[in-house]
């Protein structure tokens, strides 16, 4: 044996867990969403996603090469997830360079002037989302009708199911309908089954834990339940707002980003809770129609506060048992 | 439903390359190289010199203070110096060469294999024995033995566990000790029950090791107060705290030690050691090293004297590979990397672990993703990645206050990090800054 | 019209109201404090690197003023002329201390200590230490990863890629310590500067026995004693087969680097030596054998 020996501290070995093969997990589970879009918006669900995908990733390397002069990581994911999850977020028919400069805020701004993966504060995709949202707000709530499923030129925009909720009830579609996916929204939120499939693989695949996605469900449904048992309106029925909007692609995909939640089972909860409060408030009683983003932007605020004041269970902690 | 501990826990592959090969003896050396210092505490003192006859059995290092543990010559023959010599540590230190003469034991030492049930001592005379015959803790640890079984005054032991469980992948010696020596390591735990005075005994045996659970339930069944439990494959089921948890449902407080839950663990390797040690009069000379690696020949368990160089057992397995990378002393998760292989075999060397080139370097480290997998893996519910920051930082109030202390460089954060971010390493180093710390304030 | 006028006398009076609070708070929680300190502090370098023994520029100040004489207390980034500065101040009279300066006491090279293993942990010092005693032969000598570079807060020292030794910048030291307290195995000192810069001092830190220290580093102490015996001046101790040179003692005379066997002992800044013609050489050894 010739060469000299290898010498380090332990472990020495290693899991074999990179963070490409997360962020690609992810991407998996939002295979089913993606089909669903494909299938309700056809041509431009695939058009949107994919320039969403190549805005980001572009940016992110052109950005990290030639700005910040350090060598690009575009493979590892994630940008391409901010991509997938910023044309979830949007109409099918947005203008395309309105979903330029989303992305490149989303990247630019959010997340590579923090430092890039690992030290961004906030969700870049969501707050990609409403900088649109504000800037452009005309165009970001323009929904498609998915008639466009049956062969019509013109499309003709619709209300969603969130805007019916506040304006006009009665035209409610049933709750079957809106598990499934078949109602307006923007490309990702329309099928609460797609997107539970996808959190089934991720639980399946270790890339997350539950605590995130049923502390915000569990918490929606609790504050509409409540108010539903004391007035049974519509507006608070608690399925109708588990089933629409995008509460479910929110819960399941944006809040439980690495970066932007807490580290601890108990900060998880916390946070999943204020979310959940949050979201609720604001499609109850706030301006706009949809609340989810908005909550998970606030509460990605208060994540270092979060991890600051939660510790894990320790060990010695414990009341005998038996 | 297996008991395990409650709190985090990893799953690297087992790869026991060796299990079920039998315990085989080697040639003796041409000459031993033994520490003077092969456990906690303070090093030994020489009591030879050079040119003194020694045989297999011989004193030839007194322990220093309490927590101490003598040292006996593994061999006969001719001390050749006294000098400082590399050894597991990655340092040199004083070591006594002995020349191997023949293999002439000390009278008292009974070399039959006949089993001895019988033990006439009291509780004081077999403690000490055990420390006459300078056993320590087998596992690794090395902690003296007889200091272990003297509960500090106030504390009483109500239950003795013992640690057959070998959770580190490729390490199979205690495996095939249960399976050749289960009778003598029965008695071995009927004697420290004695010495401690517990009537109640837990043998934990991880559950990949079938044979063994099924043999040693057969065999408990004529030993009153002594149960097996079989547990949970998962790391770190052998760690002290977390076997304790495992067994009896109680987890030992931040900074105290587990007599203060009443229980005691001691590995199947010392059992041995002190059946050998009370009922044969045999000092702690020799002990069972597995050899193992995927490009070794012969992955092999080997009974090998104390101070024999570790190439002798390389050798025996068919040499060092072409594509050795890192020779690791013990496992793969809390085993030292080796500069050399001319170190001699200590008290605490469990194993040889040679891994090939490719998958011995370290990836290069990139910024925390803040997965939290680190968090819900670390058996003592730390947050590494949040100990890993405040080290490098030097926030050292910080990280004695998110308990850096309770850690037992167990290695789950560093396996399983996305980011390839060397966690462990920094804690260490954190964990020994704060305990200077603290033992400054205290004096 | 009136809604701007309500609106900037709400503003207007909630402002003043902020401001009036606060300087009341301000007021009434002030802390005294000696003028002198602040006086003190102003004079000092603000670099906060702790080389005084204190932690930061604010205590030195403090510590000054409250002191009773300034024994002790130096700053050794502003040096004399800081020290005379804060003297004048307090009416006392600074301590004159001799100018210090970082040595790194290993010249193992690559060249001159080989290589036995490849180092792949973390690129920090104290890590490294606590796992090994390094990639070389030697298990006292530098292991190159750069904790003193990283401590110091003045840019002064810094890992030479070829060597993989560290180099003291000399103008840029200022010997506050913090390189010395970085270091795991104590290589680095804190000695005179010397007149022109000149010092002499044994450049290893083996402890091992001399065949062993050579065995590993060909430019090693191996405790020989030579230089002990060709110094005039007592100031050379051996320990643990090494030397040690006091700077004190030494009065620069660099008898003892001629006799190093191994070329252990640097000189500093001296002129270059003449050269003896070999014929001469060759008779003093031979009259010396």
């Amino acid at each position: 044996m010739e060469q000299k020996l290898i010498v380090s501290p332990s472990p020495h070995v290693h899991s074999g867990d990179t963070i490409p093969k997360n962020m690609y997990a992810v991407l998996i589970a939002l295979i089913p969403a993606f089909l669903v879009a494909l299938y309700t918006f056809r041509l431009d669900a695939l058009l949107i996603t994919a320039l969403s995908v190549l805005f980001c990733v572009g940016f992110e390397y052109l950005i990290v090469r030639y700005v910040m002069k350090k060598e690009p990581s575009i493979l590892d994911g994630s940008a391409i997830i901010t991509g997938v999850l910023l044309a979830f977020n949007v109409p099918s028919g947005l203008p395309i360079w309105i979903l330029a400069l989303g992305a490149l805020f989303a990247i630019g701004v959010v997340k590579l002037t923090f430092g890039g993966l690992g030290n961004n504060i906030f969700n870049p995709a969501i707050a990609g989302r409403i900088f649109l949202l504000i800037s452009f707000p005309a165009q970001m709530t323009n929904w498609p009708s998915t008639a466009m499923a049956v062969e019509t030129t013109d499309a003709v925009s619709s209300a969603t199911v969130l805007g019916l909720l506040k304006q006009a009830p009665e035209a409610l579609p049933n709750l079957q309908q809106m598990f499934l996916g078949l109602e307006p929204g923007s490309l990702g939120e329309m099928s609460a089954a797609a997107l539970l499939l996808g959190l089934v693989y991720l639980l399946c695949k270790r890339v997350i834990t539950w605590h995130i996605p049923v502390s915000i469900l569990v918490t929606v449904a609790l504050f509409t339940g409540i108010l539903f048992l004391i007035d049974p309106l519509p507006l608070y029925n608690p399925l109708i707002h588990l089933f629409s909007g995008g509460l479910m692609l929110g819960a399941i995909f944006m809040a439980t980003d690495y970066v932007t939640s807490p580290l601890t089972k108990k900060g998880m909860i916390i946070f999943g809770a204020g979310i959940g409060f949050v979201t609720v408030a604001i499609r109850l009683w706030g301006a706009y129609p949809e609340g989810i983003s908005f909550a998970i932007l606030l509460m990605n605020a208060f994540t270092p506060l979060i991890n600051t004041y939660t510790t894990p269970k320790r060990f010695g902690e414990a009341v005998k048992h038996g | 439903m297996l008991k395990s501990f409650r709190i985090g826990g990893i799953h690297p592959k087992e790869n026991k390359l060796s299990a079920g090969m039998a315990i085989q003896p080697i040639a003796l050396p041409a000459q031993v190289v033994i520490p003077l210092s092969q456990h906690i505490g303070a090093p030994c003192q020489p009591i030879v010199k050079k040119g003194d006859k020694v045989k297999v059995g011989t004193l030839i290092g007194k322990s220093v203070g309490f927590v101490s543990a003598q040292i006996h010559s593994s061999v006969s023959g001719t001390v050749l110096k006294i000098d400082k010599a590399m050894d597991a540590s990655g340092y040199k230190r004083d070591a006594v060469f002995i020349n191997v003469e023949e293999d002439i034991w000390e009278e008292q030492i009974d070399r039959s294999e006949a089993l001895v049930t019988e033990c006439n001592l009291t509780a004081k005379e077999i403690l000490e024995k055990i420390a006459a015959a300078g056993i320590v803790g087998m596992g690794g640890a090395t902690f003296p033995t007889h200091v272990k079984l003297t509960p500090p005054p106030g504390m009483k032991a109500e239950v003795l566990i013992i640690n057959g469980v070998e959770c580190e992948p490729y390490l199979t010696s205690d495996h095939q000790l249960m399976m050749e020596k289960s009778d003598e390591i029965l008695v071995g735990i009927t004697l420290v029950m004695k010495a401690l005075n517990v009537q109640r005994a837990i043998v934990g045996i991880e559950n990949n090791k079938k044979d063994a659970v099924a043999l040693f339930t057969k065999k408990v069944k004529a030993y009153p107060g002594i149960e097996v439990q079989p547990l949970k494959v998962q790391y770190p089921q052998g760690g002290e705290k977390q076997l304790i948890d495992a067994l009896t449902g109680r987890q030992v407080p931040s900074g105290a030690l587990p007599i203060s839950v009443g229980a005691v663990v001691q590995n199947v390797g010392t059992l041995f050691a002190i059946y050998e040690a009370v009922q044969k009069n045999k000092p702690l000379i020799e002990r069972v090293v597995t050899v193992t690696g995927k490009e070794v020949q012969r992955p092999c368990n080997l009974r090998a004297r104390i101070g024999t160089p570790l190439t002798t057992l390389i050798d025996a397995a068919g040499g060092i590979p072409e594509s050795t990378g890192k020779v690791i002393s013990g496992g793969p998760m809390m085993g030292k990397a080796l500069a050399s292989i001319d170190i001699p075999v200590a008290k605490g060397t469990s194993g040889i672990l040679i891994v090939p080139t490719l998958e011995a370097k370290r990836k290069a480290m990139k910024d925390c993703i803040r997965c939290g997998k680190c968090v819900q893996v670390c058996p003592m519910g730390l947050n590494p990645t949040l100990l890993m920051n405040l080290t490098e930082y030097e926030v050292w109030d910080r990280a004695e206050k998110n308990a850096i202390t309770d850690c037992i460089e167990c290695g789950s954060c560093s396996y399983t990090c996305p980011a390839d971010r060397p966690l462990l390493d920094y804690i260490r180093l954190g964990k020994g800054k704060v305990n200077g710390i603290i033992r400054a304030r205290k004096n | 019209m009136s809604v701007i006028l309500t609106a900037v006398a709400t503003l207007g009076a909630i402002g003043a109201g902020s401001a009036g609070i606060l300087y009341l708070v301000s007021q009434k929680f002030k802390v005294e404090e000696d003028p002198r300190i602040q006086e003190v502090q102003d004079t000092l370098p603000a670099a906060n690197c702790g080389g005084c023994g204190f932690p930061g520029c604010a205590a030195f100040a403090a510590a000054c003023v409250n002191a009773d004489s300034l024994e002790g207390l130096n700053c050794p980034v502003g040096g004399e002329v800081t020290m005379d500065r804060v003297a004048a101040i307090l009416g006392q009279t600074a301590t004159k201390a001799a100018k210090k300066i970082a040595v790194v006491r290993c010249s193992g090279t690559c060249e001159e200590r080989p290589r036995l293993n490849q180092y792949d942990g973390v690129s920090n010092c104290s890590i490294a230490a606590a796992l090994y005693g390094g990639d070389t032969g030697c298990s006292f000598g530098c292991l190159g990863l750069g904790d003193c570079e990283e401590s110091c807060t003045f840019d002064a020292i810094h890992i030479n890629p070829l060597t993989l030794l560290p180099e003291v910048v000399e103008d840029k030291c200022t010997a506050c310590g913090a390189c010395v307290r970085a270091c795991p195995k104590d290589i680095i000192e804190l000695r005179k500067q010397g007149p022109k810069s000149r010092r002499i001092y044994v450049s290893c830190v083996n402890k091992d026995k001399g065949a062993v220290a050579k065995k590993a580093c060909n430019v090693a102490c191996i405790g020989c004693s030579k230089c002990q015996q060709a110094c005039p001046f007592e100031a050379i101790t051996i320990e643990n087969n090494l030397a040690y040179i006091d700077d004190d003692k030494c009065r620069l005379c660099r008898k003892c680097v001629v006799v190093c066997p191994t070329h252990s002992i640097l000189e500093l800044h001296f002129p270059p030596r003449k050269e003896t013609p070999p014929a001469a050489k060759e008779e003093e050894a031979i009259a010396n054998a």
